[in-house]
C-alpha cells in the first residue's frame, strides 16, 4: 500500500507512552521550534493553511476555529480538549491517549501557543481510566521536564493542563455541554451565540478541540503542510462550502467484522475497502447489510442500494471523507466509527438499541429531543414485540425529522444525531419494517422497558 | 427609525434591545411561550416560541431556511418576523417574499410539533387539576396544537411529590420542564433549592433529599408554572378558577406595597397572585404577602360594634345606640389637650384624610398621632447565596416594616397639624380619651406598642380587626376593614402612591374607615374615596393625580413632603 501510519506509528513499541520514547522519535522539537522560531500567528496560519478539519465529528476547520478568538484579549483564553469520547462504536481517541499521549499533548502545547492561552483542560471521559491514568502520567512527566509550568523553554511561555474527569454523560462531549460540565454544572448545552471562542468555560473565550486534531496538529507542525495535503480528498469543485478532507485519519472499525480495528489510512477510502481490506470482512462469512458509517448519529448505508450514475457500485462504495456519507443521506463523517450490520440482523433490533441510547443519552433540555427520544423508543419498543402498525414508521420519520439544529427545533446536535439513524434506516430499509409489522414478528431479544426511574 | 416586521406589519422599536417575543407582542402577535420569563435568564428550551426569521434588506426579504426560538433570538433593523399564525394576521401589505416560501408553515407545524411532544407525558386530568381554566398548556394547545395525540403507547408516570415543601407540592407527571422555576430558586431568591434529576423523558424537578423548598419566597414558583405541576397546597382544591374574580390589589403586609392580583369568589378571597410592576416590586412577591391574607376571613375578627356596659363587659351595641359621635364629643369637651386620634399606617391615604380633617373639625385642639410601626427584624433583600448571605443587586426585598402605608399617613399628618407625633411618645401621657383607628392584622403589633403599666384613658374608642390589650380596655370596639374591603391608596417605603380597588365585601355590620369619617363630619353622601379624592387634592398636591384617576388601579410616583 505505501502508507505509512503516522498518527498510530508508535502505538505499537515498547513503552510508547513514556516522555524518553517521544522524545527518541523527535518528540517535542515542533514544539521547541514553534517557540522559538514562530510566532503564535504562523503556527495558526500554518494549521489554518493545512485544511485540517476538527476530527470530533462536525469537522470544522480547526485554524478558522482559532481566528474566531477575540483579538487582542487580556485573556484568559482557555483550550479545552474534547476526550469525552461516548460515541457508541469509537475508540479513536482512546488509542492515542492510552498509547501515545505525548503526541495528544504536544499538539496541546503548539495548540495553546497559537492561541494564547496559559491553560488547558483535558476533559476525559470517565469510563477511560486506563487512558486518565497513562495520560497524568504524561502530564506528570512534562512537568518534570519543563514541558510544562511556567517559562517553557525560557521563552516566558506558560502553560498548565489540567485533566479533567467526567462522570458520563454522552451530551459531555457537545462542546457547550462540556463546558458547563467542566464548570461543575449539569451538562445542559447553552445556546448559542455567544459561541466559546467569545465567551467559554468561566465566561472566557474557550476552544474546544477533539484529541485525534491535537495529534494532527503536531504531524502538521513537524511534517508541514505539504505533507498533510498529499492525503485526503482536495475539495469538491461543484460545493463552494466544501473545505476538502486532508490528512490521515483514524477509522474504528465495529460490529459485525471479523477484525475490530483502528486504523490509520489517509481520508476518502471507502467504506468496502476498509472493512474488507482492514477489518478481514463481514463476520461469519456473511454479507453486510448495513453499515454506520461513522457513529451512531450519522445514520445508516444500505450496502444493497446502487449509488446512482455509478454503475454497479453501491452505498457500500462511497468514500469516507467528510462529504462522501452526506451524499447518501447520512448525516456526514462523524466520528469515523465504521459500524458494520451483517444480513442476518433485524433492523428493527438496530434501530431500537438506537432509541435507547438516545432516548437515555438526551439531556432532556428542549422539548422536541426531550419528548421526540423518548417516543421513538417506546415506538420501536413496540416494533420489536411484534406490536407495531405500519402508521408507526410514518410517525417515527415526522419525529426524527422535526427534531435537531437542522430544522432549528433545538439547542445542540445531539438530536440530529438521535433522528438521523431512524430516519435512514426506515427510509432505507422500509420493506423490513413493514414485513416485520405485518408478521408481527416478535424480536428475539425484547425486554420490557423500563417507564419510570432515574437515567 | 429601527422596524421589524411582524407578520407583515411594521413595528417600530426605537432603541430597545427586543427579542422576537417581545417584539412581536409590540405588533400585538402572541408568540407563545413556557420557559421565557421577562424576569428570568433565557435558556429557549421549551421551544414553543419557534419562529420563522428572515431580513429586510434593499427591498429583498431573505428568509433562514430553519426555526428559530423567538425568546433568544434578538431583533434590530429589518427583521422580518413570521409567526405560526401568519394566516390570522392583521391586514398589511404583503412583504416581497420568494415565490416559493410559504410563510408560516414551518413555524406553524413546529409549534404543534411541540405541543404534540409536550403533551406525550403529560396527563390528560384536565378535571382535576387546579390549574385548568388557566393552563398554559390547554391555551396554546387549543390555539396552536393539533386535535388529537399520536401517541399508543403508555405514559410515563412519576411519582407526585407532595413533600417538596410545607406550602407547595409537584404533580411531577404534569410537569414539562421549562425549569422556570429552577431557574427562579438559583437566580431570584438565589436559595437554589429546586433542580433537574434525571435525564431524557425521565427528568423531573425535585429537590434535595432533607433540603425542602423552604425560603420566603417560594410561592413564586407556583406562579411561574405554566402548568399545573406545581401547586400551592393553601390554594389546591378550594376553588375552579374560572369562579374567581380578579382585582388588582396592593400588598399590604410590609412598606414594599407589591401589586398584587387578588382572587376572589362570593367575597372570599382565594389566593393572592404578584402583579407585574416595576415601579414598585417588580414580578414577584413573598409568601408572607401572598399566604398573609387569612387573617380577612379569620373567625377571631371584630364583626360587629362592641360596647362596654355599667358591668364592664363589652357587648354586641347596633350602631344605632352608640353614638361615637357624642361619646368622643363629650370626652373631647372637657380637654381637647388630654385628648388624642392615632390614626395607624394600615389607613389608606383618602382614609387617613378624611378621619384627620374629621377630627380636627370636631376640635382644632386634637392632635393626631401615626398609630405603632410594627418593625419585624430587618429589611430581607435577595438573592441570597449558598450561606444565606444577601448578594447585590436586590431582585426583591422583604420590608421590615410591616405595614402598608406609613409615608402616606405621615404625609396627610403633616399637612393637617404640621408634624407627625409618635403613637409611643402619646400613649404615655394621661389622657382622658383615645381614639384608635388601627387595622392590624396582628393583635400583637398593638401589645407589643403598649408600655408596662399602661393606664387606659377614660374614654377608648378602638377601630381594629382584631382584639388586643387595647381593646380589651376599650369603652367602644368598633369594627375595621382589611385592605381587601376598601378602595383607597397606599404610599410604599419608595413614595410610590399605589391605589386600589375594593376585592371583597366586608362584613354586613362593619362600617368602613371612611364612613366613620364621613359620620363623625356629618358629611352627607355616599362615602367614596372619589369625594375625598378632591378634597385631598387640593390640601395635598401630590394627590392631585389620584382625583382625576379612571381606572381604579394606578401606581404613581408621588414626591411626599419631607417630615
Amino acid at each position: 500500500m505505501g502508507f505509512e501510519p503516522t498518527l498510530l506509528a508508535r502505538i505499537n513499541k515498547p513503552n510508547s507512552a513514556k516522555l524518553e520514547g517521544y522524545r527518541a522519535d523527535g518528540g517535542y522539537a515542533a514544539f521547541e521550534k514553534a517557540l522559538k522560531d514562530k510566532q503564535p500567528l504562523d503556527v495558526v496560519t500554518q494549521v489554518k493553511d493545512s485544511g485540517l478539519r476538527g476530527r470530533g465529528g462536525a469537522g470544522f476547520p480547526t485554524g478558522l476555529k482559532w481566528t474566531f478568538l477575540p483579538k487582542d484579549h487580556p485573556g484568559p483564553i482557555y483550550l479545552c480538549i474534547n476526550a469525552d469520547e461516548s460515541e457508541p462504536c469509537t475508540y479513536n481517541n482512546r488509542i492515542l491517549m492510552e498509547k501515545d499521549p505525548h503526541q495528544v499533548l504536544e499538539g496541546i502545547m503548539l495548540s495553546c501557543y497559537a492561541i494564547k492561552s496559559n491553560r488547558a483542560y483535558f476533559y476525559i471521559r470517565y469510563e477511560y481510566g486506563d487512558a486518565y491514568r497513562t495520560l497524568q502520567a504524561a502530564i506528570d512527566e512534562c512537568y518534570a521536564a519543563g514541558l510544562l509550568g511556567k517559562n517553557i523553554f525560557g521563552k516566558g511561555f506558560d502553560l498548565d493542563i489540567f485533566l479533567h474527569r467526567g462522570a458520563g454523560a454522552y451530551i459531555c462531549g457537545e462542546e457547550t455541554g462540556l463546558i458547563e460540565s467542566l464548570e461543575g454544572k449539569r451538562a445542559w448545552p447553552r445556546i448559542k451565540p455567544p459561541f466559546p471562542a467569545i465567551e467559554g468555560a468561566f465566561r472566557k473565550p474557550t476552544i474546544v478541540n477533539n484529541v485525534e486534531t491535537m495529534a494532527c496538529v503536531t504531524q502538521i507542525m513537524r511534517r508541514g503542510i505539504d505533507w498533510f495535503k498529499s492525503m485526503g480528498v482536495p475539495p469538491d469543485p461543484k460545493n463552494p462550502r466544501d473545505a476538502g478532507s486532508y490528512g490521515p485519519k483514524l477509522y474504528t472499525l465495529a460490529g459485525h467484522v471479523e477484525k475490530p480495528i483502528c486504523v490509520e489510512v489517509p481520508m476518502g477510502i471507502t467504506c468496502r475497502d476498509l472493512v474488507e481490506k482492514h477489518g478481514g470482512g463481514v463476520w461469519k462469512g456473511r454479507k453486510a447489510k448495513s453499515v454506520n458509517p461513522g457513529g451512531l448519529s450519522m445514520g445508516f448505508l444500505d450496502c444493497n442500494a446502487p449509488l446512482k450514475g455509478e454503475d454497479g457500485k453501491t452505498e457500500y462504495d462511497i468514500p469516507l471523507d467528510f462529504n462522501g456519507p452526506g451524499k447518501v443521506g447520512c448525516l456526514g463523517l462523524g466520528t469515523a466509527a465504521v459500524t458494520v450490520i451483517d444480513d442476518q440482523t433485524s433492523m428493527v433490533d438496530v434501530l431500537h438499541n438506537v432509541c435507547q441510547f438516545f432516548s437515555h443519552e438526551s439531556c432532556g433540555q428542549c422539548t422536541p429531543c426531550r419528548e421526540g427520544t423518548g417516543w421513538m423508543l417506546k415506538i420501536t419498543d413496540r416494533l420489536r414485540r411484534g406490536q407495531g402498525r405500519t402508521e408507526d414508521l410514518d410517525v417515527l420519520v415526522d419525529v426524527a425529522d422535526r427534531i435537531g439544529i437542522i430544522p432549528g427545533t433545538t439547542i445542540c446536535g445531539l438530536s440530529d444525531g438521535a433522528g438521523w439513524p431512524v430516519k435512514t434506516a426506515i427510509r432505507k430499509f422500509r420493506k423490513e419494517f413493514e414485513d416485520a409489522i405485518r408478521d408481527g414478528s416478535k424480536s428475539k431479544y425484547a425486554r420490557p422497558l423500563a417507564m419510570a426511574g432515574a437515567h | 427609525m429601527p422596524t421589524v416586521y411582524v407578520n407583515d406589519t411594521p413595528v417600530e422599536i426605537g432603541t430597545r434591545k427586543l427579542n422576537c417575543v417581545q417584539a412581536a407582542e409590540l405588533g400585538g402577535v402572541l408568540v407563545p411561550h413556557y420557559c421565557y420569563h421577562p424576569g428570568l435568564t433565557v435558556v429557549a428550551s421549551c421551544r414553543m416560541c419557534l419562529v420563522e426569521m428572515g431580513e429586510l434588506k434593499d427591498g429583498k426579504v431573505t428568509m433562514q431556511p430553519k426555526v428559530f426560538p423567538g425568546c433568544q433570538t434578538p431583533v434590530k433593523d429589518g427583521t422580518v418576523i413570521v409567526t405560526g399564525e401568519y394566516d390570522k394576521r392583521k391586514p398589511a401589505p404583503a412583504l416581497p417574499y420568494d415565490p416559493a416560501y410559504k410563510p408560516g408553515e414551518r413555524a406553524k407545524k413546529s409549534q404543534a410539533d411541540t405541543l404534540e411532544g409536550l403533551l406525550l407525558n403529560h396527563p390528560l386530568d384536565c378535571p382535576v387539576c387546579d390549574k385548568a381554566g388557566e393552563c398554559k398548556l390547554q391555551d396554546y394547545s387549543y390555539q396552536f396544537g393539533r386535535t388529537e395525540s399520536r401517541l399508543v403507547d403508555e405514559k410515563n408516570q412519576p411519582p407526585n411529590k407532595p413533600d417538596l415543601s410545607s406550602k407547595i407540592t409537584l404533580f411531577t407527571d404534569r410537569c414539562i420542564l421549562c425549569t422556570r422555576c429552577v431557574r427562579f430558586t438559583r437566580e431570584v431568591s438565589g436559595t437554589g433549592e429546586l433542580q433537574v434529576v434525571g435525564r431524557g423523558h425521565h427528568e423531573e424537578i425535585d429537590v434535595f433529599p432533607g433540603f425542602p423548598l423552604e425560603n420566603k419566597l417560594s410561592g413564586n414558583v407556583v406562579d411561574l408554572c405554566p402548568v399545573g405541576a406545581l401547586g400551592s397546597k393553601d390554594f389546591l382544591y378550594t376553588q375552579r378558577v374560572w369562579y374567581l374574580k380578579t382585582t388588582d390589589n396592593v400588598c399590604g403586609n410590609c412598606a414594599t406595597g407589591c401589586s398584587t392580583h387578588t382572587d376572589t369568589n362570593k367575597d372570599i378571597v382565594y389566593r393572592l397572585r404578584a402583579r407585574e410592576n416595576h415601579d414598585a416590586q417588580g414580578y414577584w412577591m413573598c409568601d408572607e404577602g401572598r399566604w398573609g391574607y387569612h387573617h380577612t376571613h379569620s373567625p377571631d375578627r371584630i364583626t360587629r360594634p362592641l360596647a362596654k356596659g355599667a358591668d364592664g363587659v363589652l357587648r354586641p351595641t347596633p350602631w344605632q345606640q352608640l353614638q361615637v359621635r357624642r361619646q368622643f364629643e363629650d370626652a373631647v369637651y372637657v380637654t381637647a389637650r388630654r385628648a388624642v386620634v392615632v390614626l395607624s399606617p394600615n389607613l389608606t391615604v383618602e382614609e387617613a384624610y378624611a378621619l384627620g380633617t374629621a377630627f380636627k373639625k370636631l376640635n382644632k385642639e386634637l392632635r393626631l398621632a401615626l398609630g405603632p410601626v410594627p418593625v419585624v427584624g430587618e429589611d430581607d433583600h435577595y438573592p441570597k447565596n449558598v450561606r444565606g448571605e444577601y448578594v447585590p443587586p436586590a431582585k426583591f426585598t422583604i420590608r421590615a416594616e410591616k405595614c402598608p402605608n406609613r409615608l402616606g399617613v405621615e404625609a396627610v399628618l403633616t399637612k393637617l397639624q404640621g408634624e407627625v407625633i409618635r403613637f409611643a411618645d402619646v400613649v404615655r401621657e394621661d389622657l382622658n380619651a383615645l381614639w384608635f383607628a388601627g387595622g392590624y392584622r396582628d393583635p400583637e403589633f398593638v401589645n407589643a406598642a403598649l408600655p408596662q403599666g399602661w393606664k387606659a384613658p377614660a374614654h377608648l374608642l378602638v377601630q381594629d380587626l382584631f382584639h388586643s390589650k387595647l381593646t380589651a380596655a376599650a369603652t367602644v370596639v368598633l369594627p375595621a376593614t382589611t385592605a381587601f374591603e376598601k378602595d383607597g391608596t397606599f404610599v410604599n417605603h419608595a413614595g410610590l402612591a399605589q391605589s386600589f380597588p375594593r376585592a371583597v365585601k366586608s362584613g354586613p355590620e362593619v362600617r368602613g374607615e371612611l364612613q366613620i369619617a364621613f359620620d363623625l363630619a356629618g358629611r352627607k353622601g355616599l362615602a367614596t374615596v372619589a369625594a375625598v379624592r378632591k378634597d385631598l387634592a387640593n390640601d395635598l398636591p401630590q394627590f392631585a393625580a389620584l382625583a382625576e384617576l379612571k381606572q381604579p388601579t394606578a401606581s404613581k410616583k408621588v414626591e411626599l413632603a419631607t417630615v
